[in-house]
């Protein structure tokens, strides 16, 4: 049965410095509040792992918190350029973070491969492509086929973050709309925290619900709003004009620092 | 199709290339069960096609949301109006390995930064991979989306920046894609390699030949898209109009 805590216990419990983090949600459901606890509580040194950077990410590794980013699409939706993980990258500012890169088939596998237990997942991708030169993958023959295949090694996270709509008071998880690799990722890790946005008494089943049982989960905290300027399906809207107003915000060192001060870490 | 009347009447303004391109896309869709789709124009010619062409249209978006009918054209992949109108909703994992990868998706829109001959694309890096002078977002799904689907149609703005004699770096491979659709011409990938097929009405070869960066072949019976109709016009302006 998942303990039930404030989001700060909750991270100061579950996430040390170097620890490898995933903090998951396809565009629905990304778990900024947690992420940015992560940031308050001074984390650093972390190996930040998610399909899709998205914001919450170019904020994490524009402060320095990250040694490592593994990941599989690094823009901002439907706007442009995540501008702080490009400065990462192109010019290593505010310092080097190593990249390791895949595409969403890639990650996926790999999330559910961790979540089954397996050393690897087995995949049609990859092949021929210059991304096979530059991350971890292997082809391998169908021993029934001999089909050229390949396989990717599993992810097996220190920590997953994950934000849904509801838990009960046994820690049970229900989020709906959108489910991305959410499930996935809180199975493959080793240790998982889910923030939602309410704690009910007993959990209505949906239809399309995904549920994520409380004795799968280490920590519930609750978090109203935890996934914004992304969305909560169903309660809280995405905040369209936050993600193209970030294109600005992003843009400047400066700019970033000053709003990151005012916003996140005080 | 009836040349149904345009809510701006006689006085409605010729399409721009980039609404043609548009379009055009949407055009490409007729008759087709399913395509996946992005963000963007083409998710803006996917939603057009079903109003215009093909009502039935399935459009999958990468989030996981089959049979989405958007009222309005997302600004992300996941917007929550995508999961509201699907038909039903699935996680990425399943979305790849059950839909993608077998394909069962029949056509994939997919853009990119650079596109060679062969109609490979780079969406990853400007430069060298490890000291790139622009970091892009990198693959995405487009790899295996490119694999799975039977039919890629690739959508891109039409310059020497992006049709390109050397991709900086191969993200996804070409041999499915069947059309480059462009704001100048349409190119179709015959014998594996993309030939001028369609020029765009009043555009050149030699305009379209400027823009390219590699000796573009032409196709043999060259023909000139059709203009776009009021309907097709009066329909792509009101959807882009939604609030």
């Amino acid at each position: 049965m998942a303990e039930i805590a404030s989001l700060g216990d909750a991270v100061q419990t579950l996430v040390s410095d170097g620890d490898s983090v995933a903090l998951e949600g396809f565009t629905h459901l990304i778990p900024f509040a947690a992420g940015h606890e992560v940031l308050r509580q001074g984390r650093t040194h972390l190996e930040l792992i998610r399909m899709t950077p998205d914001i919450l990410y170019d904020q994490m590794i524009g402060v320095g918190a990250a040694r490592k980013l593994v990941f599989s699409y690094a823009g901002n939706p439907g706007v442009g350029s995540l501008h702080r993980i490009r400065d990462v990258v192109e010019h290593g500012w505010p310092h080097p973070v190593e990249i390791e890169e895949h595409s969403h088939a890639g990650m996926a596998n790999r999330y559910a491969a961790g979540a089954a237990g397996l050393p690897c997942g087995l995949m049609r991708g990859y092949i021929g492509n210059d991304l096979e030169q530059h991350t971890r993958v292997k082809r391998v023959p169908c021993p029934f086929t001999g089909e050229e295949l390949v396989v990717v090694p599993a992810l097996n996270p220190d920590v997953a973050i994950v934000h849904a709509q509801e838990a009960d008071r046994r820690g049970n998880v229900q989020l709906w709309g959108i489910p991305g690799v959410q499930k996935e990722a809180v199975l493959a890790a080793k240790r998982s925290l889910v923030t939602v946005e309410r704690i009910v008494d007993g959990l209505a089943l949906r239809p399309g619900g995904i549920i994520i049982p409380g004795w799968a989960i280490d920590v519930v905290a609750e978090a109203p709003r935890g996934s914004s300027p992304s969305y909560s399906h169903g309660i809280v809207e995405r905040d369209n004009a936050f993600y193209r107003e970030w294109d600005r915000t992003s843009r400047d060192r400066d700019t970033f620092i000053a709003w990151m001060d005012e916003h996140v870490l005080t | 199709m009836s040349s149904a009347t345009a809510s701006s009447g006689a006085e409605q303004r010729p399409a721009s290339a980039g609404e043609l391109q548009t379009i055009v896309a949407a055009r490409s869709l007729a008759g087709k069960h399913s395509c996946f789709i992005g963000v963007g124009r083409p998710s803006t010619a996917a939603i057009l096609a079903r109003m215009v062409h093909n009502p039935d249209l399935v459009l999958v978006y990468e989030s996981g949301t089959i049979g989405a009918k958007p009222y309005h054209v997302p600004l992300s992949i996941g917007d929550g109006e995508l999961a509201e109108t699907a038909d039903f909703v699935v996680s990425v994992p399943e979305m790849f390995n059950y839909w993608i990868g077998p394909g069962r998706v029949q056509v994939a829109f997919l853009g990119a930064a650079q596109i060679d001959r062969h109609a490979n694309l780079n969406s990853t890096v400007i430069g060298d991979y490890d000291h790139p002078t622009t970091r892009l977002p990198g693959a995405g799904g487009a790899p295996e989306i490119a694999m799975g689907c039977p039919e890629v149609v690739v959508i891109a703005p039409h310059s020497p920046r992006t049709f390109v004699e050397k991709l900086d770096f191969l993200t996804t491979k070409g041999d499915h894609t069947t059309l480059a659709i462009t704001d100048l011409c349409v190119l179709e990938r015959i014998d594996g390699e993309l030939t001028l097929a369609t020029l765009y009405p009043g555009v050149t070869v030699d305009q379209v030949q400027a823009a390219t960066g590699w000796a573009l072949k032409v196709a043999g019976d060259l023909q000139t898209t059709p203009e776009a109709t009021a309907e097709e016009l009066s329909a792509l302006r009101e959807l882009l109009s939604r609030d």
